[in-house]
């Protein structure tokens, strides 16, 4: 009998994804560190999939973190070349700073 | 305890201690150090569950791509981050009252839950038993999810070439090869024929002199 359960990969989640949560609203003022904190939740994610994909027998889930994980990559591209470009318009990346279009 | 056991354990502490000092950590740089060994550990957790596959996919996209990423912005930006940092004690006790609620929520909801009998049955794509799990999400991958694939393909595409036009710009003052304009230059408008006199300095090359004909580099 094994004793990890799939309970346990859901708590490991659950947990990671909260930091995440956390993260972002200790760090209000960088942006780096909150896409990072984003990638956190994402992984969270994919570890609740996998887990879940494991233990029911059903591949669907591990195909969708695959999917997860394209766009992430493709989310951590385009921030950070937006990011990139703010610092080089304003020189800072604080998130008060970013009030131009006024919503 | 298993040796499964005891890698799991090893393997959720570095999961949680990663993305706790990912979030804490007054260092950027170290910042992207602790979210990598979260990466990493994970992928050994994706490794214990049997979906090695993903766990590698991990590894290359995200410690490989991604964290890099990550990295080369942090380095490059030359930001105060000391400053940025500065009001984290100030958020403090909201960031923790929502992590509460938070956590409060995934334990109601995982407390209360359990897998029906149905849900077995309602499998989309069940595990095959004879392939391997590379070769198994090969043959999904490219059968029945093979229009989302090309999608994620596409997305791909579109972030790349978004990437490269936002940060791209033309400095002034550098120069650069323009084939075309080498092309289109004719004999008339670089060469000019000066009939030169005996002992005197050749008028039209002094700088002074307006020159009607335009020299092209």
């Amino acid at each position: 009998m094994d004793p990890i359960s799939l309970f346990h990969y859901l708590t490991v989640a659950a947990i990671l994804f909260t930091l995440g949560a956390i993260g972002i609203f200790l760090n209000r003022k960088n942006v780096i560190t909150i896409l990072m904190c984003i990638e956190l939740m994402l992984l969270a994610v994919n570890i609740n999939l996998v887990a879940f994909s494991t233990h029911l027998g059903d591949l669907s889930g591990q195909i969708f973190a695959m999917f997860i994980l394209t766009v992430a990559a493709a989310e951590a591209a385009i921030g950070l070349a937006i990011l990139v470009v703010y610092f080089r318009n304003r020189g800072s990346i604080a998130v008060e700073d970013i009030n131009m279009m006024k919503g | 305890m298993s040796v499964i056991a005891l890698a799991f354990y090893l393997f959720a502490i570095c999961v949680v201690a990663g993305g706790l000092m990912t979030v804490i950590s007054r260092n950027p740089v170290h910042s992207v150090l602790w979210l990598i060994l979260a990466f990493l550990s994970s992928a050994g957790l994706f490794v214990l569950l049997g979906a090695e596959f993903v766990a590698m996919l991990l590894i290359i996209v995200y410690v490989g791509a991604v964290a890099v990423l990550f990295l080369f912005v942090v380095m490059m930006l030359d930001v105060d981050f000391a400053e940025l940092k500065a009001e984290m004690a100030k958020y403090m006790p909201l960031a923790l009252l929502i992590g509460l609620v938070l956590l409060m929520q995934f334990g109601m909801a995982y407390g209360s839950w359990e897998i029906t009998d149905s849900a077995r049955a309602a499998r989309g794509a069940v595990t095959p038993d004879q392939l391997e799990n590379t070769a198994a999400l090969g043959m999904l991958l490219y059968d029945q999810y093979f229009l989302a694939f090309q999608l994620s393909g596409l997305i791909l595409l579109v972030a790349m070439i978004g990437a490269i036009t936002l940060t791209m710009r033309h400095r002034e003052g550098v120069k650069r090869q323009s084939i075309a304009q080498q092309n289109a230059r004719t004999r008339d408008e670089t060469i000019t024929l000066i009939s030169v006199e005996n002992n005197v300095a050749p008028k039209s090359i002094l700088p002074s002199q307006d020159n009607s004909k335009k020299v092209v580099r």
